[in-house]
């Protein structure tokens, strides 16, 4: 058997079990609290799995360990900032926001401020976030299967892409939070099964020597010991000043996005009480960071074992790096059958990981527009349960269709700063509303309001006019420059002018809501009359 | 919920209590320190991997170097915060939320 049959047949074994996962989900999704929130009978481990499903998206596994493998210690340097951005989730966001809020990142914001203009600032921001996420990972799908099953033309990529997207948007329209709950879940434990294994191997060549690992790396990257230290990708000597201002804004943006992710944001809902929500966010944070030392090994080991001239002829970005890897260690050990079957393995979790977070993503984007644009906004809560979910679902169903339309658009451009435009957006606009609104006595609607459309627009406006999307060779739209914005990340300037608009906001406005603060701050760190967890 | 007696809401009122106070005084005694920390401690190790390159490249042994144990050191402090915040939780708010909020349900019957 060929490798590519053996991915397709453990790939098609995989879409086979989450399925039968989403229909036996749906027999037990009765209620909107089934729909959007699980039941919120996930247990704290489960949803810690599920958490690292959502997360670790192909950007981490393949665009990490082919950051390392190409760039050596920067991409490592890249991780750390996915992992610490957990504690602002454990400390500031997961347990108040479960004991105040029921489906959506809205809901927090509504509880104290004039529900409307919130909710459609929150909802707005959400399907934002999510569309930029999800047109990256479909961009990747398309490129990753081109690559790993040897299609190479556009219209085998689109078919890809369709697939990846009717697939997701099975998972959440039959199977809801429940059903994306245990595909993430099953996700995370074959990536990290796959990462482990291919771990393993890989420190068991070196005899379990990281110091040589290491060495042989720097030999075969052809920069020496300099690939080991920082400054092969970022901040660069040739950029001066600015490449440092732009390491320490994509750091921000990093560290600080995570908690306004809203597919992330809407995991704290699916547990029981608030203390399983802390619990799932140490559960996690093990499983994250445990994940991102495995990077570091599959990194190196591919920068020695595979040499960086060959993966970047594979692909430029280095997102074939930990494929490669897998086959050649396979080789090495085990002869070509072990290659293969190897290849096969981490190509079809490769898969998977995609699969799931694409899910996570419109899940997110669906949830809030059913619950938040169109059940409050729009109908004014004058909706049955039944009826918004009925449009929970169609809502899945378009933004599913949006998301594969664009991934196929987008397929010959440079979309990779969508994934860090994506936690610039949540920095600047969602983390500030949530924290104020958390934190904040004096904090009301016009503050809200501010923080978020302020955010997401001089995130989305310094975007647009910087090198990543003109004037440059690996830009968006490498012929036209309209640039003048010299940062490639804008968390630096759109993160505190985000919490600045938020702050003006409030302060411009005579609007207070102490009694409601009073309940919210009363609710979010007691837990009393938080909703609580259904079981059917 | 949120009945009207003599002076504002039940919630008003227990926000007042000294037990509410108290479990507030906890909670943010730890989580915003630590939030200052490890913000801080993030932003040095960026700030010197764009910076102090001769600093994070010297070599400790073999092929380690400063910068790898400084990147590891983070994820050591990530998972030492984690750990420290389920303590100080499990020991010091669980209690004390417990009995505001079956104070609330009390008062708002």
């Amino acid at each position: 058997m060929s490798q590519q049959a053996l991915s397709i047949t453990l790939f098609l074994l995989f879409v086979a079990a989450t399925l039968a996962i989403t229909v036996w989900a749906s027999r037990h999704t009765k209620d909107a609290t089934d729909f959007y929130a699980g039941g919120r009978s996930f247990s704290g481990a489960q949803n810690g799995l599920a958490i690292g499903g959502d997360y670790m998206s192909a950007a981490s596994f393949l665009g990490i360990a082919g950051l390392i493998a190409l760039n050596g210690y920067d991409g490592f340097l890249y991780s750390i900032g996915f992992l610490v951005a957990w504690l602002v989730a454990l400390l500031l966001v997961a347990e108040l926001l479960r004991n105040s809020g029921r489906f959506t990142m809205a809901d927090v914001l509504a509880f104290r401020m004039s529900p409307r203009p919130v909710r459609t600032a929150a909802g707005v921001s959400t399907i934002t976030v999510s569309i930029f996420y999800l047109i990256a990972q479909m961009v990747g799908a398309g490129a990753l299967v081109a690559l790993l099953l040897g299609v190479t033309s556009e219209a085998a990529k689109a078919a890809t892409i369709a697939l990846v997207g009717a697939l997701m948007i099975t998972y959440v329209t039959v199977g809801g939070m429940k059903g994306t709950t245990w595909v993430q879940i099953v996700k995370a434990v074959l990536l990290m099964s796959g990462a482990i294994l291919v771990t393993l191997l890989v420190l068991g060549r070196y005899g379990f020597n990281i110091s040589s690992l290491l060495g042989d790396a720097a030999a075969q990257s052809g920069v020496g010991e300099a690939f080991l230290r920082p400054g092969q990708a970022y901040a660069t000597p040739e950029e001066g000043l600015v490449g440092r201002l732009d390491l320490i804004s994509l750091g921000l943006a990093l560290v600080l996005g995570t908690a306004g992710l809203p597919h992330i944001l809407i995991r704290f809902y699916t547990v029981p009480t608030a203390r399983d929500a802390r619990k799932s966010v140490i559960w996690g944070i093990g499983i994250i960071g445990t994940f991102y030392l495995l990077t570091l090994v599959l990194g190196f080991g591919a920068a020695a074992l595979v040499g960086s001239e060959e993966i970047a002829a594979q692909n430029e970005a280095g997102n074939t790096a930990a494929p490669q890897l897998a086959e050649r260690i396979g080789q090495l050990m085990f002869g070509d059958v072990g290659g293969t079957v190897l290849l096969a393995i981490i190509a079809a979790v490769a898969f998977a990981t995609i699969l799931a977070v694409v899910a996570g993503l419109t899940l997110a984007s669906s949830s809030s527009f059913a619950h938040d644009l169109y059940g409050h906004v729009f109908k004014k809560g004058r909706l049955t349960e039944g009826e918004e979910l009925k449009v929970a679902r169609y809502a899945a169903l378009v933004i599913g269709a949006i998301a594969i339309v664009l991934g196929i658009l987008a397929q010959r451009l440079n979309v990779a700063f969508l994934v860090a435009l994506a936690f610039a957006v949540a920095a600047s606009g969602n983390l500030p509303a949530i924290l104020y609104s958390l934190f904040w006595k004096r904090f009301n609607t016009a503050g809200a309001v501010s923080a978020i459309y302020g955010g997401i627009a001089s995130a989305v406006f310094l975007v647009a006019f910087s090198p990543v999307v003109s004037g440059s060779e690996e830009a968006l739209f490498p012929n036209a420059d309209f640039s003048w914005f010299p940062l490639e990340n804008p968390g630096l300037i759109s993160i505190p002018l985000g919490f600045l608009c938020g702050w003006l906001g409030t302060v411009l406005s005579r609007e207070r809501n102490t009694a409601k603060y009073a309940e919210i701050e009363v609710r979010s760190l007691t837990g009393a009359g938080a909703e609580s967890a259904v079981y059917h | 919920m949120t009945s009207t007696r003599d002076e504002g809401t039940v919630y008003e009122r227990v926000q007042g209590s000294t037990d509410f106070q108290e479990l507030r005084r906890r909670f943010r005694a730890f989580a915003f320190p630590a939030t200052v920390v490890f913000l801080a401690w993030y932003l040095l190790y960026v700030v010197l991997s764009g910076w102090a390159r001769g600093f994070m490249g010297a070599t400790l042994f073999g092929h380690i170097n400063v910068a790898l144990v400084f990147g590891l050191l983070q994820f050591v402090s990530t998972f030492l915060i984690a750990w420290l915040y389920a303590r100080h939780a499990s020991s010091r708010l669980d209690g004390l939320a417990d009995r505001v909020r079956d104070k609330v349900e009390e008062d708002a019957r």
